[in-house]
This record gives C-alpha cells, sequence and structure tokens, in this order.
C-alpha cells in the first residue's frame, strides 16, 4: 500500500494537469474507501464546476451523447476514447488499473466482465451516489447485472434482451411452424434439415455466451458468488435442461458447424442456409451491416419455451457504464454517467440505434412502433420489450468470468468434435474455472 | 600468429588501454544490456512472484517453476511442437533441397521463373497467409467446400482437431520452402563448377554428383536452415493464433505453449506464469538448438 499512493497521488495529479482545472478533490482518488457519500447536489454542483472527463467506451452512440450532454454542460469537456472492443479494452484497463496510470475516469463494461472489475477493487461503488433509489428506471435483467455482492458498481447502459430471428422463408418453403418451445424448436431442426441437408436450424460451434444465455432462460443458476466465496455447479436442474436438448441438436449433427462473426456465418444467414439465431436484442444493426442481402426474408419471434405457454427470457450481452476507483472527479463521472444511462442520454442513443435498458425507452409507443424494413416492417423492439421485462431474475456470472469464457473452448468445445457430452464439457468447464479461481484466492466449490 | 610474442608485454599498458576500449563498447553494450539482457533479466523477476485477484502479489520462488513442470497443458503444447517439428521440418527442408538441386541443375526451363514463384509466398506476410489458407479450408463455403459439393464427395475437415495441426504444417511449409530454397541455392552457387567437370570425367552420375559434391558442400546451410526451423516450429503462434476463429475447438488456447504463455497472460492476468512458461521454453529451444548445431558440424 505504501508504495501504491505515490502512484495513485501521481495519476490524480496526472488527472488534475490534464484537466487543466483549478485544485478541486484530489482526496477523492486516495480516499477511496467505497462508502462515501454523494448527493445528488454534490453532483449538480460538480457539473455546473466543470472539468475534464474520460471516458473509456466503444458504444457508437456515446458519441452524440457526449456532444449534447457537452452542449448542456459546458464548463465540462468529455474525452470519449475507443480503447477497443470488449476483451480488448477489458485488456488495456486491467493493465491501467495494475499500473495505477492512465486510468479512465469512467469506462463501458459489459455485465458478465463486471463482477471482475468490481472484485478487483477497480470501480467505485455507486451505493454512495443514490444509485439505489434507480431501480425503478431499469429492467430487471440488466439492473441485477450491475449488482455484485450485494453493492451497486455500475448504470446500465445498453441489454440483450434475447429473442428468436428466423428467416421466414425457410420456414415457409418447408411447411415448419416457427416453434415456441425448445422441443418444436429440435423437431423443427430436424424436418429442415432433412427436407434440404445444406440448411440447418442456426449454427454453433460453443459460444460461452450464448450457453450461459441459454441456462439462464431454462432457470439454472450455475454460478452463486458470495464475496469471494464461489460456487459453481453445472449439474443443476436449468443446465440440465439445456444440456438434453442441445445435446441432441449437436449429436444428431443439426446445429451447423459455423463459427460465429465470421464470413461464412454471415453468408449462411444472408443465404438462408442458417435458418434461426436466437441472441441478444442488439442484432438488428448487425443483420443490416454485414448480411443485407438477407433483408425483408428475417423476422422476429418470442424465444421458445422450456415451459410451453411460459414467458421466461434472459439477457444476452448488454453492457453498462462504471466510475473507475483510480479514475479523477468522481462525482463529475457520476453525472455524465447519469446523463448518458439515465438521463436524456437514453433517448439519444435510442434514436440513433441503440437498444435501452430502460423501462421509460422501452414502454414508449414510438419505440415500439418502429418498423423494421429488413424484418419485413415488423415491430420488432414490441418483442424485445416484452422479452426484456420477463428475463428471469437471480442470475450472477463469475468474478473472473472474462477469463473462464476464454478457456469455454478448451473444454465445452470438445462437445461439438468428438463424443464429450455438453454435459461432460461443461463439467470440466466447471473445473478449470474452479482452479483457476482457487488460483487466484477465491475459495470455489 | 606472430602477435604471440606481443601478447606478453606490459600489464601497465593494458590497464590503461581497458577504458579506451570500454568507450568502444560502452555504447553497444548499454544497448545491448537494454534491449536484450533487461527484458530477460525482467521476465526472470517476473517468475518469481504470483499476483492474485484476491491476495495480490508475493513472493513464491521457484514455485511457478515447479507448477510448469507437471502441467499438463504446457507439456502437450510442447508435445503438439516436436510433433509439428519431426514431421513438417525434414518434409519442408527436403522440399526446399529438391527445388534447390532443380534449379541449380541447369537443366530447368524458366529457372528464374520457378525461383521467384517459389519464393513469394516468403513475401507474404504469415497473418495474410493464414487468412488465406483459411477461407481454402473452409468446408462449408470455401474451397473445400467448393469441391465437395462440385464432385459430390466429402473431404475430411482440414480444420477438425484431427487434421488442424497437418493443415497447420502445409501452410508453414508452403511459406517457408522459397526462402529455405534460396538459402540451398545461393550455398550451391558457391560450389566450383570444375568439381563437377572433373566428376564427370572421372564417369560419375548427377546422383553420385549430388551424394558426394553438392550436399557435402552445403552442409553449412542445411544446418542453418535445420536450426532456423527448429527454433520457428517452437515458436509457433501465428498461424494458429489467426485460425482459431475458424476452428475454435480444435486449437485451444493451449496449442502451442507461445499460444499458451499469450492466454495466460492476456485471458488470465497470470503474468508470472506466463514468464515462466516463456523462459522455460526459451531454455528448451536454446539447448535443442545447440545440439542440432553441434551435432551437424561435428563431422565437418
Amino acid at each position: 500500500m505504501r508504495k501504491l499512493l505515490p502512484a495513485v497521488a501521481a495519476a490524480a495529479a496526472l488527472t488534475l494537469a490534464l484537466a487543466g482545472c483549478g485544485g478541486s478533490d484530489a482526496s477523492d482518488s486516495s480516499g477511496s474507501s467505497s462508502s462515501g457519500t454523494v448527493s445528488d447536489a454534490d453532483v449538480t454542483a460538480a457539473l455546473d464546476k466543470g472539468g475534464t472527463l474520460t471516458v473509456w467506451a466503444w458504444e457508437p452512440t456515446l458519441k452524440q451523447v457526449v456532444t449534447k450532454f457537452q452542449e448542456k454542460y459546458p464548463n465540462v469537456k468529455v474525452n470519449l476514447v475507443n480503447a477497443g472492443t470488449g476483451n480488448d479494452q477489458y485488456k488495456a484497463l486491467q493493465n491501467a488499473v495494475a499500473a495505477g496510470k492512465g486510468v479512465p475516469d469512467v469506462a463501458q463494461i459489459e455485465y458478465y466482465a463486471l463482477p471482475q472489475f468490481a472484485l478487483g477493487k477497480a470501480l467505485t461503488s455507486l451505493k454512495g451516489y443514490g444509485a439505489e433509489d434507480l431501480k425503478a428506471d431499469f429492467t430487471p435483467g440488466p439492473w441485477s447485472s450491475v449488482h455484485s455482492g450485494g453493492d451497486i458498481y455500475g448504470l446500465p447502459m445498453d441489454s440483450g434482451p434475447m429473442a428468436l430471428f428466423y428467416n421466414k422463408d425457410v420456414f415457409d418453403k418447408y411447411g415448419v411452424k416457427v416453434p415456441t418451445t425448445w422441443q418444436e424448436y429440435l423437431d423443427a431442426a430436424r424436418k429442415i434439415h432433412k427436407a434440404d441437408p445444406k440448411v440447418y436450424i442456426t449454427s454453433d460451434t460453443g459460444d460461452a455466451g450464448f450457453t450461459t444465455s441459454m441456462v439462464w432462460q431454462a432457470g439454472g443458476k450455475p454460478y452463486q458468488v458470495d464475496g469471494t466465496n464461489v460456487t459453481i455447479n453445472f449439474a443443476d436442474q436449468g443446465s440440465m435442461t439445456y444440456t438434453q436438448l442441445w445435446q441432441q441438436l449437436i449429436s444428431e449433427k443439426l446445429v451447423a458447424p459455423i463459427s460465429g462473426w465470421t464470413d461464412q456465418w454471415f453468408q449462411g444467414i444472408a443465404n438462408g442456409t442458417i435458418a434461426t439465431l436466437p441472441t441478444g436484442a442488439w442484432m438488428p444493426a448487425n443483420f443490416t451491416s454485414s448480411a443485407p442481402s438477407g433483408s425483408g426474408k428475417w423476422r422476429v419471434a418470442d424465444m421458445p419455451q422450456w415451459t410451453a405457454g411460459a414467458n421466461a427470457s434472459a439477457e444476452n450481452g448488454g453492457s453498462s457504464l462504471a466510475i473507475m476507483d483510480k479514475g479523477g472527479n468522481k462525482a463529475l463521472a457520476y453525472g455524465f454517467m447519469k446523463y448518458a444511462n439515465d438521463g436524456d442520454g437514453v433517448q439519444i442513443r435510442v434514436d440513433n440505434g441503440a437498444f435501452p435498458a430502460t423501462t421509460k425507452q422501452l414502454s414508449d409507443q414510438q419505440f415500439l412502433d418502429k418498423a423494421f424494413p429488413y424484418f419485413g416492417g415488423q415491430k420488432a423492439n414490441a418483442i424485445f420489450a416484452k422479452s426484456a421485462a420477463n428475463v428471469v431474475t437471480g442470475w450472477s456470472y463469475l468474478p473472473f468470468q472474462v477469463y473462464s469464457n476464454s478457456i469455454f473452448n478448451d473444454t465445452v468445445g470438445k462437445a461439438y468434435v468428438s463424443n464429450t457430452t455438453l454435459a461432460d464439457g461443461l463439467k470440466a468447464w466447471q473445473d478449470q474455472s474452479a482452479k483457476y479461481g482457487n488460483d487466484q484466492g477465491f475459495t470455489v466449490k | 600468429m606472430a602477435s604471440i610474442p606481443a601478447a606478453a608485454p606490459p600489464a601497465a599498458r593494458r590497464r590503461r588501454r581497458s577504458w579506451k576500449g570500454w568507450q568502444f563498447v560502452g555504447p553497444f553494450m548499454v544497448v545491448f544490456a537494454l534491449v536484450f539482457l533487461a527484458p530477460i533479466a525482467y521476465s526472470i523477476y517476473l517468475s518469481l512472484f504470483r499476483n492474485r485477484l484476491i491476495g495480490g502479489n508475493s513472493f513464491v520462488g521457484l514455485e511457478n517453476y515447479q507448477r510448469a513442470l507437471q502441467d499438463s497443458q504446457f507439456w502437450s503444447a510442447f508435445g503438439r511442437v516436436a510433433l509439428f517439428l519431426v514431421v513438417q521440418v525434414p518434409i519442408m527442408l527436403f522440399l526446399a533441397l529438391l527445388v534447390a538441386l532443380a534449379i541449380d541443375s541447369g537443366r530447368l526451363y524458366g529457372r528464374s521463373f520457378f525461383r521467384v514463384t517459389i519464393f513469394l509466398p516468403y513475401a507474404v506476410p504469415a497473418v495474410v497467409a493464414t487468412l488465406l489458407w483459411g477461407f481454402m479450408y473452409g468446408a462449408r463455403f470455401g474451397l473445400i467446400g467448393n469441391i465437395n459439393d462440385a464432385l459430390h464427395v466429402t473431404l475430411p475437415d482440414p480444420l477438425s482437431p484431427h487434421l488442424v495441426l497437418a493443415s497447420i504444417g502445409n501452410i508453414v511449409t508452403w511459406e517457408f520452402v522459397g526462402y529455405n530454397m534460396l538459402i540451398f541455392y545461393s550455398a550451391l552457387r558457391t560450389v566450383p563448377h570444375t568439381l563437377y567437370e572433373s566428376a564427370e570425367i572421372d564417369g560419375a552420375g548427377q546422383f553420385r554428383i549430388i551424394r558426394a559434391i553438392k550436399l557435402p558442400a552445403i552442409r553449412g546451410a542445411l544446418v542453418i536452415a535445420t536450426i532456423f526451423s527448429v527454433i520457428g516450429s517452437f515458436q509457433l503462434f501465428t498461424e494458429p493464433a489467426i485460425l482459431k476463429p475458424l476452428a475454435p475447438n480444435a486449437i485451444t488456447t493451449f496449442f502451442t505453449p507461445n499460444l499458451y504463455a499469450y492466454a495466460l497472460s492476456f485471458s488470465g492476468q497470470q503474468y508470472n506464469y506466463a514468464a515462466t512458461v516463456a523462459i522455460i521454453m526459451g531454455v528448451i529451444v536454446m539447448v535443442i538448438a545447440y545440439v542440432v548445431q553441434l551435432r551437424g558440424t561435428r563431422e565437418s
């Protein structure tokens, strides 16, 4: 700690020097206990007083938010930095935190990665800022995702409530009904593939985010986190419900062995050899940009259910903004974050194509009525909004999910290319994740 | 030589001269220490610690080394590159030698055309070359897929776990045959042609000339090329790293030692252990390269 303090002070001094603004509270960063209280009045005062903020984010619509924000608060200068997408940014962020230098004030962090940063003491708890009072503003999935160990570490920025994207042409051609349950999905997979062996119901080569979301929807809660005590259990009911069904799709070779985000994948989406995609509500923009020739053929439906007639859904992806513990002016940072994720900024982002996590926008008629040409004029947002409201609660990610996801294909991936079963693969994943957790000082069971 | 008596005289002169020498060597030594020695020293320093998410940084002595020696993932990665070395390097060097001899024989039409064409893949960056092959390997929409469709056959998937190492070997061979060919060819060019003529007068056939004159003459080049290839094999990284998104289940995060060190460091924040793996691999490669050099140069 003695070594750390000068570094923190240096970082604070650097931030101040960069900010070029006179002696605001440099003590902010060294007195980094998470219990400090910052009232709304403090935040307003900070916004009026101004200063410079550095924000690391790759979310494209934040650009417009920053412009409007600076118009509203002319004393504040926001440096929006794209330090990479997802894992690339986390690497940079983790390095900056470890070095104690060059840490931004605010960073975009995906929900699955948030616990890792929270536990690494890289983030500021927002309890003292009154963030808990904003609960009603956000949908339940993202809201629970910004919590870790009973504390809140970020404000939800966007969300990925899941829906079933499907190629209507394919379903019409083979006279197959759009599935409403996963059992029907399996039947549809068999029918479609039998009718044309080149067509698959979907593609899957093992994706950690997808698998955990599917388990989530099935009611599984494989991760239990209580401080540094962690439980991983992929033998629970929800996980088994998922593996039993998905194993059949894999064993009968009904899912195309094409990895997501590859050239082959987008070709498959565009030319109808991949018939459905169960994924997050952020997908439409990718359809239009990377598989434009599929326009008009695709539609959106509710997620198939594990129990007929149920409404369960899950989140897939989505991210938050969080205040870095080693950042500078935290009251100002919170002011910006609240503007972007809870205030006027939300509408600006929605207008530019983002999918929000706020109940106000999700229930806004104009938003719900928006017609998507790619989906044949369908009002897809209504389906996403419904899904957002039905996300199963009580899910949590591991405090080292970023690492754990990186070894998913080493373990579960075997189920896709050998005789290993999905359940065995998940068990191996569980064991290796647990081993890493214990190595890192957690108590993993 | 003649300087033997001159070496004995005054020690005093040498002492005075020694500072002059350092002034010349100094700048180089500083750069050498900074650029070559410091990173190695720092890696060794890193490898003696362990930094954990919970509990912070602590000195652990040789614990990381102990762990690496028992790490089945590390040794499976090592075994994989060793297998790669044993199979791919001889094939590649044999092909390169064959081409070099063919071009050197003077009996080939369009000699310079072949020389340039075979060398060309070496000029293609490894990343681009791998992407290129990755497209062709695609069993669904790639070249393999097209062949399957056109001929109604099912070729084995080159990106399946059993074949992916061979597929990578194919890419590496394609990339480096030309490079090694050039080494061999330039060595062959230095052999005086009079030797061939006298051999022919003595009644030696082409194969005899190759065995008795050409191969012994380029022995040094063969050893050098082998050492480069040994080191290259152990450092295998780019090809599997680029192919990984296409074959995520066939290429694990511990596919090669380098890939493993990368994953440990960047995904797992295990910098200390990654440094340990890197050092152990460095030592192993040094030993093997040294043995190859020793064996290769002994008989000459």
